[in-house]
């Protein structure tokens, strides 16, 4: 998915921050040159007041006869100026709070957050009005007030940052050490905080320039003589029905500059943003490959040649093969990255849409997985179990309607008959309370029980497979060894194929039939669970898996550090008649 | 660190609640209390916070005008008659103490006092004024959630996962665009294109009920922008979640999976940060007023601060202050609704 760029922290020019600087600078310019040879033009009174666009004034006069091209550039001085001043206003005086109180006890750093916080709340405008209100109109006056209205957010910005920092152990030795406190400041919170920081000034500077041209346009800011954009619209705003191209020039004076400071922050943002320049592929639809020549009619799933690849052709998956038969578990091992979850994943259709998927068969009973199939089918057909029963329920809502969902949509039983049904499928696995969990949110309840009741959801549908995704990964050992009852319960009593994938090889061999070793993609081994049990196994990866687990394997172990990239990816030689069938791919 | 184009008290607020997300639970609820009500409890003292904020700040207006604020009121020609009769008028003569105690009584008694300008009471002034800016305020809000939410998740669903990029690409650029835009610019703008050049709606005023268009759509336009931005990037976010795939893994209709599972999640950190953008939306309707000429608090605040008609500036400054209190409270209330986990941990501001 993402593309690692060697030089991690590259500074990358986007589009957008070009053209930012580009138009900025062409502002900045203008702000210079434009006063010292269109002041005339801009200010001096004549006797064509309220003309049209013509030759000598392209965009026409105002009521005084003053060109208003002229005046809208010569604005742009005024405009950046203050914007400036009222930016470095906010961004010193919030630095310099957001970075003190991290100096200061922490119960006068609470009581100040606590007023930033209150402060922040309110609209700036509000406060901004306030304090133009206390000072009076004028140009400095609106500077004043944007800027202490701004400092409250910039402040809490600075103090988030700064908590973090300040946190870290170089700060913490400084501070040991007796180095001083303005000292600690300056040396280690300020540099660590520079691009994060440039990128709000960015962000401020964009927000004053409106607010700022805001205040001076409903007239509380820049007054007669001077002016501003925001001056200028306030003015245009008069004769706009016999003057509507007044309006237009500051107009779009104003937006190039708010776009162009917009720009820069963004483009900071992105050009310093570590986890920048995503890179997606397109998604690819599978491939249709002929049909396997030599189908297990008896197997319940039947898995040919699976490969899975990334959009930009990274094999994730590497043509693997197996089958399970109706009532039987299988097991699938290896570690993270291994494959086993892609596969099971390709196998419940649920793999993300931009990986590629081909197989040669890709089965469940009759129903081909390769294509898109019937949702309720596919609901009722196959049960799923996740590995962080935490995350895999919704937390905004409540248990039972989670709980129930299936059955309601799929099953098109009523919301009472889903009810009673779950309840007493949550009793039968030993829940307490099952009406109370029902009600609850998911927060509320333990791992262990939103697992159980996750596998109890899977079972009011009669499912013909189960695929549990390292269900007992996230939990306890004591809740684990609980779950593992419940699944090996359901499948003694029920007769439920499974599918268990696990890391844990000492997890898999207590419950499974079969046990199939995947690793890098391929897999490497299959075992019955007797084998495994004897500890008959051939692959030095599998030995390495066992070894590494000595609970299970009891014969004394020296603890074996084995990387998979030491072993040739060739799978052993199966002996396992029932699978004996699957493992022509090659590469 | 910070999203791109975002007000940086919207990173503040963003910023918050995702710490906030992850301690979720860690705060444990005072014993004896069910969640709403430490939640309740715990609320009130932002409340009260930001009420004593409000209160200082505008009683501090006066006294900190620079110079005599008597002479400030009467202006340069002012006998000095006048300029005593100010002075008694606002408590000038009595120390600072007895001016805020006095201040204090007044506003729990409803008192905002006289208008300098217009010699009638200052409550008298906001009750007639109120109900513009609410009008405009309260559709504004309406129209930049119905529109905003619903917007923000299309594009966060067509965009999953890098699809359409086209799209991503021209969300970002039209509504980066619109926020770039001062308000007073678009309602110009808007005034060009619809009142003068189409000549389909009302210019100014609030004689009819056209004349509302042009002022809310003006209101409306950069709150929309800046929160379909954060709805498209929570939409993201939250279909990579596992519970979504769990409600992918129960075959869920796509619609059933959108509304009733991915909303509620995404709604926690857009309703977090709507709170302020719709209390901006106040800031912004004093703009919008002064460009419709729409007779509210905005316009009328303004010509307050040029006649230095204190009284007037204090008690709408109050006004507007509690309004911004009571929108981050009533977002509080149904994010609680909403996402229960946010009794646990409440965000301290208000």
């Amino acid at each position: 998915m993402a593309e690692n760029h060697p030089a991690k922290r590259r500074f990358r020019w986007t589009p957008g921050l070009v053209l930012g600087i580009v138009l900025m600078t062409a502002m900045v310019l203008v702000g210079l040159l434009a006063p010292l040879f269109l002041s005339d033009a801009a200010e001096k009174l004549t006797a064509n007041p309220s003309q049209g666009p013509g030759p000598g004034h392209w965009l026409g006069t105002d009521d005084f006869g003053r060109d208003v091209l002229a005046r809208s550039l010569v604005a742009t001085r005024l405009t950046l100026l203050m914007t400036a001043a009222a930016t470095v206003i906010a961004v010193v005086g919030g630095i310099l709070i957001g970075t003190f109180i991290w100096l200061a006890p922490p119960r006068i750093r609470n009581a100040v957050l606590r007023v930033i916080d209150a402060a922040v709340a309110y609209p700036s405008l509000i406060f901004a009005l306030l304090i133009a209100a206390i000072l009076g109109q004028g140009a400095w006056s609106a500077v004043l007030a944007i800027a202490i209205a701004s400092i409250p957010a910039f402040a809490r910005l600075t103090a988030n940052m700064a908590a973090s920092i300040s946190q870290r152990n170089y700060v913490s030795t400084a501070r040991l050490l007796g180095v001083p406190g303005p000292r600690i400041i300056t040396r280690h919170m300020l540099p660590n905080m520079a691009e994060p920081l440039l990128v709000l000034t960015a962000t401020v500077f964009a927000t004053t320039l409106i607010e700022l041209s805001s205040l001076s346009f409903i007239g509380l800011g820049v007054q007669n003589p001077e002016y501003d954009f925001g001056r200028l619209l306030n003015e245009s705003l008069v004769n706009i029905y016999s003057q509507p191209l007044q309006a237009v020039m500051p107009s779009i004076m104003i937006t190039v500059a708010g776009l162009s400071a917009m720009l820069i922050g963004d483009g900071l943002a992105a050009a310093t943003d570590p986890r920048g320049g995503r890179k997606f592929g397109s998604v690819k639809t599978a491939s249709e490959v002929p049909a396997s020549l030599r189908a297990d009619t008896q197997s319940l799933v039947e898995v040919n040649n699976l490969t899975v690849s990334t959009p930009n052709g990274v094999p994730l998956v590497k043509g693997v093969s197996l089958s399970i038969h109706p009532g039987e578990v299988v097991g699938l091992v290896g570690e993270s990255g291994s494959g086993k979850s892609l596969t099971a994943m390709s196998i419940a259709g649920l793999l993300p849409e931009e990986l590629t998927v081909t197989a040669h068969s890709l089965r469940l009973g009759e129903l081909d997985l390769r294509k898109k199939n019937d949702p309720r089918t596919l609901a009722t057909s196959i049960g799923l179990v996740y590995q962080d029963p935490g995350t895999s329920f919704n937390p905004a809502l409540r248990i039972g309607s989670q709980l129930t969902e299936v059955s309601r949509v799929h099953l098109r039983q009523s919301r009472k008959a889903a009810y009673g049904r779950m309840v007493k499928a949550l009793a039968d696995i030993r829940i307490t309370q099952p009406e109370t969990r029902m009600g609850q949110h998911p927060h509320e309840l333990s791992g262990g029980m939103l697992q159980r009741a996750m596998i109890a959801s899977t079972l009011v549908t009669d499912p013909r497979l189960i695929i549990a995704d390292e269900p007992t990964t996230a939990l306890d050992v004591t809740v684990q060894a609980d779950v593992l009852r419940q699944f090996r319960t359901i499948n003694r009593e029920m007769g439920t194929a499974m599918l268990f994938i696990s890391h844990d090889i000492g997890v898999v061999q207590a419950l499974c039939d079969k046990v199939i070793v995947m690793n890098g993609g391929k897999i490497l081994e299959r075992l019955t669970g007797a084998q495994l049990a004897a500890g008959d196994v051939r692959h030095p990866y599998t030995k390495a898996l066992l070894a590494a687990t000595p609970s299970i394997a009891e014969r004394k172990a020296e603890l074996v550090s084995v990387r998979a990239e030491d072993f040739t990816y060739d799978e052993v030689p199966d002996e396992v008649p029932s699978t004996a069938v699957l493992s022509e791919g090659k590469e | 660190m910070t999203e791109p184009t975002m007000l940086s008290k919207e990173a503040v607020i963003l910023e918050e609640s995702r710490t906030q997300g992850a301690a979720a639970g860690s705060r444990g609820t005072p014993r004896g209390l069910s969640p709403w009500g430490s939640y309740a409890l715990r609320r009130a003292g932002g409340v009260v916070l930001s009420v004593a904020l409000l209160v200082v700040v505008t009683f501090f207006m006066v006294p900190l005008i620079p110079g005599d604020p008597a002479v400030a009121v009467a202006g340069a020609d002012a006998t000095s008659e006048q300029i005593e009769a100010i002075r008694q008028n606002l408590g000038l003569n009595q120390p600072l103490h007895l001016q805020f105690i006095q201040y204090l009584g007044n506003l729990v008694t409803g008192n905002l006092g006289e208008s300098f300008a217009y010699s009638t009471s200052v409550s008298t002034i906001i009750a007639t004024k109120l109900p513009f800016t609410a009008e405009i305020a309260i559709l504004g809000i309406l129209v930049t959630l119905l529109v905003s939410i619903p917007a923000g998740m299309a594009v966060g669903i067509m965009t999953r996962g890098g699809r359409q990029k086209w799209m991503d690409v021209g969300f970002g650029m039209l509504t980066g665009f619109f926020q770039a835009v001062p308000q007073y610019v678009i309602a110009t703008m808007l005034v060009v294109v619809f009142a003068i050049v189409l000549k389909v709606l009302p210019a100014a005023g609030a004689a009819t009920l056209s004349s509302l268009i042009l002022p809310v759509v003006g209101l409306s336009i950069a709150p929309i922008c800046s929160i379909s931005r954060v709805v498209r990037r929570e939409t993201a976010t939250v279909l990579e979640q596992d519970y979504l795939r769990t409600g992918r893994g129960w075959r869920l209709p796509a619609l059933r999976l959108y509304a009733r599972h991915a909303l509620p999640n995404l709604m926690t950190t857009t309703l977090t940060l709507a709170g302020l953008v719709l209390a901006g939306m106040l800031g912004g309707a004093i703009i919008i007023e002064n460009v419709f000429n729409w007779p509210g608090l905005g316009k009328e605040i303004v010509t307050a601060i040029i006649n230095k008609d204190y009284p007037v500036i204090q008690g709408i400054i109050l006004v507007l202050g509690f309004l911004a209190i009571i929108l981050n409270l009533l977002v509080d209330v149904i994010l609680g609704i909403i996402d229960p986990r946010t009794l646990g941990g409440g965000k301290s501001h208000g």
